[in-house]
């Protein structure tokens, strides 16, 4: 994976790169928006992350820029301005997703993984998920379990189909809150803990092996090994 | 008629005009003009009785008015006096005239000179009368004795049908001095004062008339003076009342004329500039200590996630597990701080849309409700529109429409919400409430946990202020600050009152725009 990182604080900028390269990650650095755009459009990346106040370019200039000039790459967006009506500015210059600062290393990783399945091509209508032995049926939504039915609210339903959507991965609690509730806002309490062990009551208590793992300081999995 | 009744007659004439002022001012000017006053007064208690724009009014006509008296009565005295004194002097020269001739030529040169004057005046401006003892006429002009009696000086004053030739009797008002002659004859000389009491008249209808419209006019002028005043002052007590309220950033309006009230005006700015300026810095120290230590925090941070990567041993990791909740814990703290100071900074409406709050309700209480089950509290949704909402929570009209930030809206709801499942024991209730009006949809979360008591309700709503009660819960101080900031940015009221039991949090979000129920509460 060929990442690029546009960030002028240059102990942020060597922080990310360093996580991406313990991820296997390789990184290119840009610390301002001139040499940014200029390295963003000359080479290949996988994924972009781009601060939003950057020295020279502005970062949404960055993706307004690339987008016209039909550059598909995933992009990022970091910003100290947490705002909501800042998140929708950096949509709509064609960021495809938002982060605010600060930010732990696992959230920025979960979401990049998020948007880089996203980008996979060729995928046809999916009808049906599955995982190891579990199976959810988009169409008559319902899900079953080694063949047996399991009933599910409509919550725990899109709940589970975003986790199997994203199987193998790390999904966050904001990612969750944010895709599943559709909310942007902080919870004070781990309201999704609770939300996660009443789904993983249904779907892994009567079974083995467990599937909904806890990954800890980072978010939940869903994973078949 | 006599004299003196046709003086009284003028007189009371003024006396009438001056009643009818009196009148007329208690009843009609009185109701007209101080009855929508003193309603007024009803509402805003502006204008008392007592207040200075009555006092000022009145004190105004009083000053006018008595300058005004004091000036017509020079001009009455100076005409209408002098007037009277030019009469009694031509008088006097006639007399002088006619005893001259007494002296030199007798009674006959008298009676000569008296019939001349009579022919050279037909217009009868002069009267004359020389009659025996027993009053009958020798000659003269006048038929007969005027039935008066004369004052200690010999003058009297009489009215008399007197005939011009060829004209039509008119009655005439004369005033005169009377002599004895020897052998007891009596004379009497006078001059017709038909035109001078009809000036006097005149100018005392004029000064009766003149005294009444300027009284009338310095109230009018007093009361206008007044109200002008008192609406400039009512501009500034509004404003302090708004500020009292909380609105540190209204001012008063000067009118740009550098007057008094505009020096006044512009000192009052000044110094609430000065108090807002304290108040911000004392913020901004909050908010900048939250910023700048973010940065260090999030690089920790950073630094303990790389440490978790790296090989430790297991009690090693499980320590460094530690510090990075400990480090969230205070950077969820400090990002807390700067999302109020924020939204409380914003005029950003960037977000806002038309929502209906209801599935808001239902999102809020269904995403709390395995929380909620945890402490066996149940979470019930409820609302009240009128009748325009069918039973299953379809929105068939408008009345629970807003104009809202549908995230920050929910992050207050959530607030809310959390904060009733924290402090409520186990197996209590908490409601979700939505009441739509014309006016304001009104959001509030209820519990019947053991409430706040009214002493802490305003202080609750304090950054970092936690009831000692519940220090032990988790949280940060921070959700109820963060819930009234909300509230204000959508130029909300919150409210936290007794739900008897427990406590109820009320929003109450005005359909109309902030802005412009700001505007209309100015001109009330």
């Amino acid at each position: 994976m060929r990442v690029l990182v546009i960030e002028d604080d240059a102990q942020l900028a060597s922080y990310l790169a360093k996580a991406f390269g313990e991820i296997g990650a390789s990184v290119d650095r840009a610390e301002n928006g001139r040499d940014g755009l200029f390295l963003a459009a000359g080479n290949r990346y996988d994924a972009m992350v781009i601060d939003r106040m950057l020295p020279e370019l502005d970062g949404l200039a960055i993706i307004r820029t690339l987008r016209a000039s039909g550059n598909p790459t995933p992009v990022l967006v970091l910003s100290a301005l947490g705002e909501v009506d800042h998140r929708v500015e950096g949509l709509r210059a064609g960021g495809d997703d938002y982060l605010v600062k600060p930010f732990a290393f696992s959230e920025l990783h979960a979401r990049i993984e998020a948007l880089l399945r996203r980008a996979t091509p060729g995928d046809a209508p999916v009808t049906s998920l599955s995982v190891a032995d579990l199976e959810l049926d988009l169409l008559k939504r319902e899900v079953y379990r080694a063949g047996q039915p399991i009933a599910l609210q409509p919550r725990e339903f899109k709940l589970l189909e975003y986790l199997m959507r994203h199987a193998g991965q790390v999904v966050t609690r904001t990612m969750l809150l944010e895709h599943v509730w559709d909310y942007h806002f902080d919870p004070q309490t781990n309201v999704i803990d609770v939300h996660i062990s009443r789904l993983r009551a249904k779907i892994d208590k009567d079974f083995e092996p467990p599937l909904l793992q806890t990954v800890r300081g980072a978010g939940y999995m869903l994973r078949a090994d | 008629m006599s004299r003196p009744a046709r003086l009284m007659s003028s007189r009371a004439k003024a006396r009438r005009a001056w009643r009818w002022l009196r009148v007329t001012l208690k009843r009609r000017w009185l109701s007209a003009a101080l009855g929508p006053t003193l309603n007024r007064w009803q509402h805003t208690s502006r204008f008392t009785l007592t207040s200075s724009t009555f006092r000022l009014a009145l004190l105004y006509m009083l000053l006018v008015g008595v300058s005004v008296a004091i000036l017509l009565g020079f001009i009455y005295w100076s005409t209408a006096g002098y007037m009277a004194r030019q009469t009694d002097a031509t008088i006097g020269a006639e007399i002088e005239g006619l005893a001259e001739q007494y002296r030199r030529r007798g009674l006959a040169g008298l009676s000569t000179l008296i019939a001349e004057r009579i022919a050279r005046d037909p217009q009868g401006a002069s009267i004359y009368l020389l009659t025996q003892p027993n009053g009958t006429p020798i000659i003269g002009n006048l038929d007969s004795w005027p039935p008066v009696a004369p004052d200690v000086d010999g003058w009297v004053q009489f009215r008399t049908q007197h005939a011009t030739p060829g004209k039509a009797r008119v009655e005439h008002q004369t005033r005169a001095q009377v002599f004895r002659l020897r052998g007891d004859l009596r004379l009497l000389v006078g001059r017709d004062v038909r035109e001078l009491v009809a000036l006097r008249n005149l100018v005392l209808d004029a000064i009766g008339w003149g005294l009444a419209i300027t009284v009338g006019l310095a109230l009018l002028g007093g009361w206008l003076m007044g109200a002008g005043i008192a609406r400039r002052l009512d501009v500034i007590n509004q404003v302090s009342r708004e500020i009292m309220r909380g609105d540190l950033s209204r001012r008063v309006p000067s009118a740009g004329t550098g007057d008094d009230f505009d020096q006044l005006a512009e000192n009052l700015n000044r110094m609430l500039e000065r108090i807002e300026a304290l108040m911000l810095s004392i913020r901004q120290v909050s908010d900048n200590i939250a910023h700048d230590l973010r940065t260090p925090l999030s690089r920790l941070r950073h630094r303990l996630e790389l440490l978790r990567g790296s090989a430790l041993n297991a009690e090693a990791s499980a320590e460094v597990e530690v510090a990075i909740a400990d480090a969230d814990e205070l950077l969820s703290a400090f990002n807390a701080l700067l999302r109020i100071a924020r939204i409380e900074a914003g005029s950003r409406r960037a977000a806002f849309a038309d929502l209906d709050p209801l599935p808001l309700l239902h999102d809020v209480a269904e995403l709390y409700e395995p929380l909620a089950t945890e402490s066996r509290q149940a979470i019930e949704v409820a609302w009240a529109d009128g009748g325009a909402r069918s039973n299953d929570g379809s929105n068939d009209g408008d009345a629970c429409r807003l104009h809202a930030d549908r995230d920050l809206l929910f992050q207050a709801l959530a607030n809310l919400v959390d904060n009733a499942i924290k402090h409520t024991p186990d197996g209590g209730h908490i409601r979700l409430r939505a009441d739509c009006s014309d006016e304001a949809v009104e959001l509030s979360v209820s519990d019947d946990g053991p409430g706040i008591p009214p002493e802490l309700r305003e202080k609750v709503l304090q950054r970092f202020f936690r009831i000692d009660a519940s220090r032990a819960a988790p949280g940060h101080g921070l959700g109820l600050s963060l819930v009234q900031a909300v509230a204000q940015l959508h130029g909300a009221s919150l409210s936290l009152e007794d739900a008897a039991p427990g406590l109820r949090v009320r929003l109450r979000l005005p359909k109309q725009r902030p802005g412009s129920e700001m505007r209309e509460r100015g001109w009330d």
